[in-house]
């Protein structure tokens, strides 16, 4: 399926949603308690009309210094699994991620040593999808269900083809991509009505929010984080604030000898 | 010809039964599955195949080894092997169908599966894998078919069925070599990415399939009144020999590439599945199992002595089946996953309904190659 289908597809069924009812069944279930709108929590709200933030190539840069002076907060998790429907199970076997915190060692296993500052080896590195340049999720998937869009890298999931196989997480080096193991609906504590639940048997994961900056609207996990420790940007565009963070301060990617070029930078 | 497998005695029948029973009680457990999800398995966030796809991959093996009677019965004209290619081919299509069976309840959408053949995505290697086994199993039904049928006319198989066989060769390799690819060239996991995978693949299915076979022969002289002979039993008996001791040089080099080189993302795999890692131990006990069963089952068939009685020659195809079983349908995949890319250490262990399901698909494969066998066994009396 070419990527003009998928974004006609993609805006028709918004439109379908917002003119059919979705606005009013989302009032009904606030009315009820039931759902919470998303947006509002992470300091904006979907219905601010806004023009789309474009980019060449997505790119991501977390200050994990910022972090740790922070406390090595959650706030970027709680408000990703809040606006994308993220189920929460009380066991690591059947747990959905898609920005969750690792220990520096975990998260950077080839760079630890016994010898660095403890403040670094117990830093709490957030960790996400990289949006490869070469993804090797996309390399191996089947039926295409996961690609690397073309405008802009951002490595998408369509859990509509998903056959749920799980190649991709078995060939993801970074532990990136889930599964549905069980219907996640009833572990959803707050579902939010402006974004799809997913249903079991397929994979999911990060997308660096493509829904909200088709909207103008930063991802969440960047409006959400009170320490200002996570920035995304064009990574062509040599005035954008990326940029200007890789090249004023030292950075590292995760697993760079795979060349999987992650889009994913840290600085320390 | 397919009245033969609906008419056999009381034992013919119990046996039936009772494979019957066991896919029943496997139906009732995938339709748990299918209503819960593959929560219900013992596989999880950190270890994303297991059971099922070890199974699949094991079996790929035994249906790729029916190569080892056809190449020769066909390629070179070696003629001992008449009576028994067919049976080999029949093994073929039972195990290509246990290991299509495995990959559908691994499916966690398995009706959208037709995904695959509707965006046929030619890099993934997923796709190669399953046109490569569905044209293995065209290819395994028309060639029995057809040489089986001439046989009961008592006439030669027709000429063109000759090519078909030839090309099965080759494809029969590449069945296991196309799923060896579908985990060696995974930079995600170290522990399956060494350009040998393949190799051992083949060395291992042709020995283990083989062996298989041998015990089938044995089977069938106990219990009907199909003799394969001494001399066919006695030939495959040196392939699996020489198979073997290839396969269990391969895994020395893997041992000597990974424990020299001593880089430590490659080594944990192994310490995971010899020594136990990070109190993660369960496959310990069955690798070492696995080991000593390979090595002395190879002694026994390289000693003449052993290999040439019956009694000795069974018991060390038990011994070596059940080596390679443990090495690829337990250890390969679940060793691939521990320790996860973010160096987590969680054990495995497929549950309750994960192995009835998986027993009710081997019982439907057993089932498979029963009626198959029936069948050409029913054709072969009738010729006298």
């Amino acid at each position: 399926m070419s990527v003009e289908r998928r974004k006609f597809l993609k805006l028709a069924g918004l439109t379908a949603i917002g003119v059919a009812g979705g606005l009013s069944a989302k009032a009904l279930a606030q009315e009820a308690g039931l759902v919470d709108t998303a947006a509002a929590t992470v300091g904006d709200t979907a219905e601010t009309p806004s023009s789309p933030l474009r980019a060449k190539r997505w790119a991501m840069v977390i200050d994990v210094k910022k972090c740790r002076e922070a406390g090595n907060c959650t706030e970027c998790q709680k408000a990703c699994h809040l606006v994308h429907n993220v189920p929460e199970f009380d066991n690591p076997k059947d747990e959905v991620k898609w920005i969750w915190r690792e220990p520096f060692g975990n998260a950077f296993h080839d760079q630890e040593h016994e010898h660095l500052p403890e403040d670094v080896k117990h830093t709490m590195t957030p960790v996400l999808c990289n949006h490869c340049d070469n993804p090797p999720c996309v390399r191996v998937c089947p039926t295409q269900a996961t690609w690397k869009r073309e405008q802009d890298g951002i490595v998408m999931m369509d859990w509509h083809r998903c056959i749920g196989c799980r190649y991709c997480v078995a060939a993801c080096p970074y532990g990136s991509r889930s599964f549905n193991w069980r219907d996640p609906r009833p572990h959803i504590k707050k579902i939010q009505a402006d974004f799809p639940t997913r249903t079991r048997g397929v994979v999911e994961k990060c997308t660096f929010c493509e829904e909200r900056l088709v909207r103008g609207q930063l991802p969440a996990c960047v409006t959400a984080c009170k320490a200002g420790a996570m920035k995304i940007g064009d990574l062509e565009d040599p005035d954008s604030e990326v940029r200007k963070l890789l090249a004023e301060r030292f950075s590292v990617r995760r697993k760079p000898a795979l060349g999987t070029q992650p889009e994913v930078y840290y600085v320390l | 010809m397919l009245e033969h497998a609906l008419r056999g005695d009381k034992r013919y029948w119990s046996w039936v039964i009772a494979l019957m029973a066991v896919m029943g009680a496997g139906v009732l457990f995938y339709l748990r599955q299918y209503n819960v999800g593959l929560g219900i398995t013992g596989l999880g966030r950190d270890i994303t195949w297991g059971f099922y796809i070890a199974q699949f991959t094991f079996m790929v093996g035994v249906a790729a080894s029916a190569v080892m009677v056809v190449l020769p019965y066909y390629l070179h004209n070696y003629k001992a092997f008449g009576k028994i290619t067919i049976l080999g081919e029949f093994v073929a299509i039972g195990s290509v169908i246990v290991c299509m069976t495995f990959i559908f309840v691994d499916m966690g959408q398995p009706f959208r599966i037709v995904n695959v053949f509707l965006y046929p995505t030619p890099h993934s290697m997923m796709f190669w894998d399953t046109v490569a086994l569905g044209g293995y199993l065209v290819l395994n039904i028309i060639i029995s078919h057809v040489t089986l049928g001439a046989e009961r006319k008592s006439i030669a198989p027709p000429t063109w069925i000759k090519p078909i066989i030839i090309l099965s060769i080759p494809w029969a390799i590449s069945i296991h070599t196309v799923t060896a690819f579908l985990y060696a060239g995974l930079a995600a996991r170290p522990f399956w990415m060494t350009a040998i995978l393949a190799p051992r693949f083949l060395a291992s299915a042709f020995s283990a399939g083989p062996a298989l076979l041998i015990l089938v022969c044995f089977i069938l002289r106990r219990f009907t009144k199909f003799d394969a002979g001494r001399e066919p039993i006695q030939k495959v008996a040196q392939i699996v020999t020489y198979a073997m001791a290839v396969n269990l040089f391969f895994v020395g080099m893997e041992f000597f590439t990974v424990l020299y080189s001593n880089i430590p993302e490659h080594m944990s795999h192994f310490q995971y599945l010899f020594l136990g890692l990070e109190g993660a131990d369960n496959l310990v006990p069955w690798m070492w199992v696995s080991v000593i069963l390979g090595i002395v089952s190879l002694g026994m068939l390289t000693v003449p002595e052993t290999r040439q009685n019956d009694q000795t020659l069974i018991l060390a195809c038990v011994m070596l089946f059940v080596s390679l079983w443990i090495d690829k349908g337990l250890g390969l995949i679940i060793a691939g996953f521990i320790p996860n890319p973010l160096h987590h250490v969680v054990d495995y262990v497929p549950t309750i309904p994960e192995l009835g399901i998986s027993f009710a698909i081997y019982a439907m494969g057993l089932l498979i190659i029963t009626g198959l066998y029936k069948i050409a066994l029913s054709v072969r009396k009738q010729l006298g």
